[in-house]
């Protein structure tokens, strides 16, 4: 890659010189998290011109679960005692004022988890704890977890089940696209696309004529996604990219996709401060219920919900920048977040807040 | 939360593969690139690797670089 980064340098600059001469506004979305969080770390908005605006998508899978998700993570704690392993980024996500991070420390067992491989180890080991893994994420995610419940089917475990909380990012752009007319182009999720295939985000260039590029995370791959699509709103021919070739395939990981299709089932899902969006879910399939917490423990669906004030949804519509939010570094910090958009690291209004104006 | 680290396997046993993660070794499953070798370098999640990076693909991305010549 050595030899390409100062050419990508270069047409960055060539190109970034023709908007700023235009009088052209140009909106584009990172839908990705980790691509927010990498554009504040490489100074890449500080490159920008005025007049191209980034704009961080619903992409960060803690800032779209909804408090209601919590609320039942904790009636496993509360009600059934079970040993709840997760990712380390939900241990801050408030539900009705609690957290998982206050009820560890009131002395539930609740553990950080790097895979849901983890919780598996852990309830061979432990055959009179009940475990359950609770997994939110996207795509990069879901063939991971449904593989582990795939695990557990094959070891014949009795005291392991999982509470998920997985969705699906094509449907949620589609739903966008149709509510948001403002933006450009779109910076798409690398490693989203690494299982699902660059084919998946086709729609939004075919359907809706915006340039899109599928994005890595470095430096030099986020300025060669990015300049690919402001070349093609400048050059009015919407264009769709593959900008991160050594690692998504057109048909992504077909292995990885079996599994999903094997265990999980799609279904609607409420995504937080959005609201509901059609089959952007995924379920556990009836022939591996017994390892789908929600079943196995009997826990009623709450209805979605949203803490007062707070402009998550907004926000992750692009309709609204972080600093906009009346409780902005105010009522809502990191330390005392309202909304998740500020609990999760990869969270745009964490990001603004930690890396301050643009 | 979908953020991935490329790791070299060194070793593989079954379904499970040793990585080298700067200087770490990691045990991954390989459970979705059945294909994997020793040596190739692979795309880690959560304790599984998601996809094998293919080193003749950046050939792929050489190309694009020609697309953003403006003429």
């Amino acid at each position: 890659m050595g030899m390409t980064n100062s050419s990508i340098l270069k047409s960055f600059r060539e190109i970034m010189e023709i908007v700023q001469k235009s009088d052209l506004t140009i909106n584009i979305m990172e839908v990705c998290g980790t691509h927010t969080m990498a554009l504040f770390e490489h100074g890449i908005r500080s490159l920008l011109p005025q007049n191209i605006n980034l704009i961080s998508g619903p992409g960060c899978p803690v800032c779209v679960t909804g408090e209601e998700i919590m609320v039942e993570a904790f009636e496993l704690l509360e009600k059934h005692n079970v040993t709840l392993f997760t990712f380390g980024d939900m241990l801050k996500v408030p539900g009705e004022g609690r957290t998982l991070s206050i009820l560890k420390a009131q002395g539930f067992s609740v553990k950080v988890a790097y895979s849901p491989r983890n919780a598996i180890e852990f309830a061979e080991k432990n055959p009179n704890i009940e475990v359950v893994f609770f997994g939110a994420g996207f795509e990069t995610t879901a063939p991971a977890l449904g593989a582990t419940i795939l695990e557990a089917y094959t070891k014949k475990l009795k005291n392991f089940s999982m509470f998920l909380a997985v969705k699906t990012v094509p449907p949620a752009l589609g739903f966008l696209v149709e509510h948001n007319s403002l933006i450009d182009g779109f910076i798409l999720p690398g490693h989203v696309s690494a299982v699902i295939g660059a084919k998946a985000f086709r729609f939004i260039t075919e359907n809706y004529q915006i340039p899109a590029a599928v994005t890595g995370f470095t430096a030099e791959e986020l300025l060669l996604g990015i300049s690919l699509v402001v070349k093609s709103i400048l050059k009015k021919e919407p264009s769709y990219y593959n900008a991160y070739p050594h690692v998504v395939r057109e048909q992504g990981n077909v292995e990885a996709q079996r599994i999903i299709e094997e265990v999980f089932e799609k279904g609607d899902a409420n995504w937080r401060g959005i609201g509901n969006i059609p089959l952007s879910g995924l379920f556990i399939r009836e022939r591996y219920s017994q390892y789908d917490a929600r079943k196995k423990y009997g826990l009623r669906e709450k209805p979605p919900i949203v803490p007062r004030g707070c402009k998550c949804g907004e926000i992750m519509l692009g309709r609204m920048l972080p600093p906009e939010c009346p409780l902005f570094a105010k009522g809502c910090t990191p330390e005392k977040p309202v909304g998740a958009c500020m609990v999760s690291s990869e969270g745009s209004c964490a990001a603004y807040y930690k890396y301050g104006r643009r | 939360m979908c953020l991935a680290v490329a790791g070299k396997i060194e070793k593989i046993e079954g379904d499970i593969g040793v990585v080298d993660l700067g200087g770490v070794r990691q045990p991954v499953s390989l459970i979705m690139v059945p294909e994997a070798k020793e040596g190739d370098y692979v795309l880690i999640h959560t304790g599984y690797a998601v996809e094998i990076i293919s080193e003749e693909a950046y050939q792929e991305t050489v190309e694009l670089l020609k697309e953003l010549r403006w003429e």
